[in-house]
């Protein structure tokens, strides 16, 4: 295509922009407001899996080893524990590194337990982690029935539920976006079908001295492809904006110590880009959809 | 040139417009089509660009055929025929100079070319004067005549005229008629669908009428031949 043609079809996209006037502003703003909902929740999403991500690294189950088991019994028992197919992971945390970790986790106030040190009352540890945090009740229950085991810890119920409510948001919203996605190509097709019955004389003209399909459509998919871009301008704005201050004021004070939300850059640089393709795609889409039944003239 | 070869068309409605129509029209003719509404004319005139196909038969332009042509290189076909109808269909929003670049632009000419090419032709239907003018400021001959231009522009090897007159005065319609004919005279072969018993009767030419969607007579310097 010559550098002309282009500038044409950019030209003709735009003036068929303008002509339309308040069915464009009707379809911009209804891709507006389809991707700022989108694109909260997009980062509602990305921020439910990071939680679970976060949540599911963090499920363990900590085996607290007879105080009476010697040395062999307790590779034994690693050894047993090892063999528990759903098993992926097992770290041996031995009772003087315990109170170590303690006393450092405490800072200053560690030092009223410096005394322990000479009589330690912790049990050597391994921490399990299983391959599916699913699993991790199952491992549970396993290790729990081996010998030279004293006690065991593990997050129960409450994960389940907190995994079920995880999946629950992140079905919901992608329904409710593909939902929105359709409503909005419905809206940018009868937007550009209002310009193609506003052209027809002029279409058929074109097709009768010889202008190629693919010379017609383009300014339909340029408008198409402004009326998407357009409509993700304000919803990057605003979830900038507003992520940028959610993220400033609670960001890292969730009261939550294995969580943070997921930080500004680059969540918002994503969550724009992807605006911007679905923007595009949506209004490109919606274009062909309403120029591929009127073409033919 | 243009042959059509026991060509057919029943459009899906059941309504059979064509029924067996041959004909062979050669360059450079000059060929009146007749008969009365209803015979088959439109449906006639509207295969030969390819704006309908035909059912069955053959028709042959330039010795591609129609009825074979795949739909991407239906453009091409139209490039080398000019159309003209009854009601102009000139763009109101453009110029006479831009509604005759139009044809030319959209099939990616050159700037220079289109400039240079346009106001040949704009002399061609004497209204180098008026290439500014809107179409609303300019009689409907004036109009016609811009729809001519519009359709020789990119040199068509065919011109095919639906009922140019259909809507002029006898005065202008006869304007109308000079400049095909001297269209004609250049070398393009002109196909021209009327109900003007005058015209076909004061200029001679080849008469091909259909009735019934079959050509009932076909004569080289025919007359109208029917009440009118």
């Amino acid at each position: 295509m010559k550098a002309r043609t282009v500038g044409r079809h950019i030209k003709e996209g735009g003036k068929n922009i303008v002509r339309n006037g308040w069915m464009t502003f009707a379809s911009v703003s209804a891709v507006t407001v389809m991707l700022l909902v989108v694109g909260a929740f997009l980062m509602v999403i990305l921020n439910v899996n990071h939680f679970a991500d976060s949540l599911e690294s963090d499920v363990e189950v900590r085996v607290f080893v007879d105080r009476e088991a010697e040395a062999p019994e307790q590779e034994e028992l690693e050894e047993s524990i090892g063999t528990i197919h759903q098993v992926e992971d097992v770290e041996f945390i031995p009772r003087d590194e315990g109170l170590e970790n303690f006393i450092e986790s405490l800072g200053e106030q560690g030092d009223y337990f410096e005394n322990l040190r000479d009589e330690n009352p912790l049990n050597d540890v391994f921490v399990v982690q299983a391959a599916d945090p699913q699993d991790t009740e199952l491992v549970a229950e396993e290790i729990d029935s081996l010998s030279y085991v004293d006690d065991i810890e593990y997050g129960s119920d409450i994960f389940e539920q907190l995994f079920a409510a995880t999946d629950f948001v992140r079905i919901v919203g992608l329904v409710l976006i593909v939902g929105l996605l359709f409503t909005a190509v419905f809206l940018i097709a009868n937007t550009i079908k209002l310009t193609i019955m506003a052209r027809k004389t002029e279409i058929q003209i074109m097709k009768l001295v010889g202008a190629t399909n693919s010379f017609i459509r383009w300014p339909f998919f340029i408008e198409g492809l402004l009326l998407g871009v357009f409509g993700a301008a304000i919803p990057i704005i605003l979830l900038t904006y507003g992520y940028q201050r959610f993220y400033d004021s609670i960001g890292t004070a969730t009261g939550l110590e294995f969580f943070n939300f997921l930080p500004a850059n680059p969540l918002i640089l994503q969550t724009s880009v992807l605006l911007l393709v679905i923007g595009a795609v949506v209004g490109v889409w919606g274009s062909l959809m309403s120029v591929r039944k009127f073409l033919r003239i | 040139m243009i042959e059509m070869k026991d060509v057919w068309k029943t459009y899906p409605n059941g309504v059979m417009a064509v029924n067996g129509l041959t004909v062979y029209i050669q360059k450079g003719e000059f060929v009146y089509v007749v008969g009365p509404s209803g015979a088959g004319k439109s449906t006639f005139i509207k295969m030969m660009y390819r704006e309908e196909r035909p059912t069955r038969g053959d028709i042959l332009i330039n010795s591609q055929n129609l009825r074979l042509m795949k739909e991407r290189h239906v453009p091409y076909l139209r490039r080398d025929i000019g159309v003209v109808f009854q009601d102009f269909k000139l763009l109101p929003s453009m110029t006479v100079f831009e509604n005759v670049a139009f044809a030319m632009e959209v099939i990616e000419a050159g700037r220079d070319d289109i400039r240079k090419r346009v106001m040949n032709v704009l002399d061609i239907v004497r209204l180098k004067n008026k290439a500014r003018f809107m179409p609303h400021e300019l009689s409907g001959g004036e109009q016609q005549r811009v729809a001519i231009a519009r359709a020789i522009v990119n040199s068509p090897a065919v011109l095919i005229a639906d009922e140019p007159t259909g809507n002029l005065d006898p005065d202008t319609s006869w304007e109308i008629m000079h400049i095909l004919e001297e269209i004609n005279e250049r070398g393009t072969t002109v196909v021209m669908a009327t109900h003007n018993r005058s015209i076909v009767n004061n200029m001679r030419k080849r008469v091909i009428a259909i009735e019934g969607g079959r050509i009932s007579r076909d004569e080289v310097r025919g007359a109208y031949g029917y009440e009118s």
